[in-house]
């Protein structure tokens, strides 16, 4: 792709000041987006997915979180960093240049109000015109995401929904003024199977129809499979390994990875094992271990030489031209390591 | 909607029903002999049995409601001959030591309260309300904690003593009141700037207690509201910080106050006994207070405390219609 990506993010810092001491929920975060692209953010809770991008939308509360780095979207008047841009610039791309929907349907729509009446709000923030054309563009917009009879239904209330149709009506929310850029925070994940499936499928329909750049934040490496062409894995805060979903499938380099695609369960083994869990807890994030943040959970320390595990945090290193690890560990090493977890 | 309606119509008449009944069989078990506190101490037992017979005491019990909820509706005649008079309807009763229909003292007093409430209401509604989301804007600067002491203030200080302590040390000493001339009803159409003087300060009185408790109410409401999921949902769409506030937060925040203010203000109409005390207001709480305490006056209290229940019973109704057509939740379920 030769021009430039929609969002660029580089060395993001996202800390929280508390009583105890200050939480490092982002550390030197870089990832880029282009349009029609989906990026996987996967890593457990607390690994700073979901702080990551509420920075990027500017919805932390500036006075009680520490920011620091750049985070540029490329919009077509020219670049705009949204980390040090007047919160009343970053307040106007939200909902126009970049959206985002949310992990629970069920309390991310106003109970109040009908779901026409929040859709014509989103769209009038950035289009001329009276109500009724607003109306006719929910409606429409509705229709596009799959709600039936939206014309009747445009006037009803959120509670009159089931979560998966909320979670549809969240898209369309998020869309209805072409963004260039959409953040969904896991999705699907209060949602039953079957309808995960098909709210995924929507959000790939809407991203070809939009051309937008989509990033997904989700624990679940299954959804990650399905849609994602690149992928984050976050640890305590820090990209661990990003590379494409291939590289992360079939040849993953950390440890974690590794790790987290052993959890999954196969389906259609013949002989059913236990399940292979991750031993123990991720660190605190207010103290984060000298070295490596994964050391102590990790099978593979002692075969780094030197104990450089316990003493020097790797860097994200290249694997390959778009696939990158923060490990210690030899190219050999790994190899070996993938086989022994019972990876591929 | 009107299935709802008809539903909390019908169940507001029943408890209504319930309520003068209790309120009558609890006069009726009562030691005192309403006949016997018609005349003086040396009564002699004949005139004593005459006063049962005009009064209409000398039958059973539920006669007597019967008679007492006729009354309501068509108006009500005691005694006989020369001494006969009819009390039109809604007759409550008949006072004895006030030689009066009871609706006549009530229609008197009411006004009264009725403006006691009012400005109380709003005065407090505003600062507290007011009070309440300033504080949760500022959470935790100087204003926040501003209002917090005004809480503290406002809430440990029983109106018998903020009323005084106003009374005393604000309203006489600057002689912005003349102590004579309150005792007297003044009609805000006759004379609004006595009507105003007269009511300005049992106004701050009462509404400084419930502005406190307000204020607190309103504060962890918008508090609680603003850290809800489509409140964030709100601001990610790209909405102003006052346009979050004002459509989102405050449409769901203020809701449960609605219903506090609307109880708040009907328990008010029934009479302000402290404030309207202090002040020398002769409202529906000196009416019943005086007949509670000195007079025995029992068709009086009858009169007032089913008002002051139905005051409450129909505010209850009002709020959950106003509820319904604030929450859509309520509306269908």
């Amino acid at each position: 792709m030769t021009t430039k990506p929609f969002l660029e993010v580089k060395n993001l810092n996202v800390a929280f000041p508390t009583e105890d001491g200050v939480v490092q929920a982002s550390n030197d975060i870089s990832f880029t987006v282009a349009r029609g692209e989906t990026l996987a953010v996967v890593g457990e809770s607390g690994s700073g997915k979901s702080v990551t991008s509420l920075a990027v939308m500017g919805l932390h509360n500036r006075k009680r979180t520490n920011i620091s780095g750049q985070a540029f979207l490329n919009l077509d008047s020219g670049p705009v960093d949204v980390i040090s841009a007047d919160e009343e610039v970053v307040r106007k791309l939200r909902g126009k240049a970049m959206s985002m929907i949310f992990q629970d349907p069920m309390s991310a729509l106003h109970p109040y109000y009908s779901i026409g009446n929040q859709l014509i709000e989103a769209w009038s923030l950035y289009n001329e015109g009276d109500k009724q054309a607003g109306k006719k563009r929910a409606i429409e917009m509705l229709d596009l995401v799959g709600i039936p009879d939206a014309a009747k239904r445009v006037d009803e209330y959120p509670h009159q929904f089931s979560g998966g149709m909320r979670q549809r009506v969240m898209i369309a929310m998020a869309l209805i003024n072409n963004p260039s850029l959409l953040i969904a925070d896991e999705p699907t994940t209060a949602l039953d199977v079957t309808v995960q499936s098909q709210i995924l499928q929507l959000m790939r329909d809407m991203q070809k129809e939009f051309n937008m750049a989509l990033i997904l934040i989700t624990h679940d490496l299954g959804v990650v499979a399905e849609v994602a062409d690149r992928v984050n894995v976050m640890y305590a805060g820090k990209i661990v390994e990003s590379g494409s979903a291939e590289d992360i499938y079939y040849r993953p380099d950390h440890p974690y990875s590794i790790g987290l695609l052993n959890s999954i369960p196969k389906i259609g083994e013949l002989d059913s094992k236990r399940l292979i869990a991750i031993p123990g807890q991720p660190p605190s994030l207010i103290s984060l271990p000298q070295g490596c943040s994964f050391r102590a959970r990790c099978s593979f320390a002692d075969r780094v030489p030197n104990n450089l595990c316990a003493t020097a945090a790797p860097a994200l290193d290249n694997k390959s031209s778009e696939h990158f690890s923060r490990c210690h560990l030899s190219e050999a090493e790994l190899v070996k390591a993938r086989k022994e977890i019972g990876g591929n | 909607m009107l299935k709802y309606l008809i539903r909390r119509v019908s169940a507001t008449i029943l408890v209504l029903t319930l309520v003068s009944m209790s309120v009558f069989l609890i006069f009726a078990v009562l030691p005192m002999d309403p006949a016997a506190l018609t005349c003086g101490k040396a009564c002699s037992p004949a005139v004593i049995e005459g006063n049962r017979h005009r009064l209409g005491l000398d039958v059973p019990v539920q006669v007597q409601y019967g008679r007492f909820v006729k009354g309501l509706f068509v108006g009500r005649d005691y005694g006989d001959g020369a001494a006969a008079f009819h009390c039109p309807a809604p007759a409550f009763g008949y006072s004895f030591n006030r030689h009066e229909c009871v609706t006549q003292l009530v229609g008197e007093a009411f006004p009264v309260t009725l403006s006691l409430a009012i400005g109380a209401f709003i005065l407090w509604i505003s600062v507290g309300v007011g009070l309440g989301i300033l504080a949760a804007r500022k959470k935790n600067e100087w204003q926040d904690r501003l209002a917090t002491a005004f809480v503290l203030v406002g809430t440990s200080l029983p109106t018998f003593i903020s009323g005084i302590l106003i009374l005393i040390f604000v309203a006489l000493k600057f002689g912005l009141v003349n102590p004579i001339e309150m005792g007297r009803w003044v009609s805000p159409y006759d004379d609004p700037v006595g009507w105003f003087k007269t009511f300005i300060f049992p106004w701050i009185t009462l509404a400084l207690l419930y502005a406190a408790t307000y204020t607190r109410f309103t504060r962890s409401n918008v508090i609680e509201t603003s850290s809800e999921d489509y409140i964030r949902t709100a601001r990610a769409k790209g909405l102003s910080e006052q346009d979050i506030l004002r459509k989102h937060t405050l449409r769901a925040a203020l809701a449960p106050i609605i219903t506090l203010a609307g109880l708040d203000f009907a328990g008010l109409l029934g009479g302000a006994i402290i404030t309207e005390g202090i002040f020398n207001l002769p409202g529906l709480g000196r009416l019943s207070i005086r007949a509670v305490l000195r007079d025995y006056d029992l068709p009086t209290i009858l009169a007032t405390t089913i008002l002051a229940a139905s005051f409450v019973v129909i505010a209850n109704l009002l709020v959950d219609i106003a509820y319904a057509y604030l929450d859509p939740r309520v509306r269908v379920g």
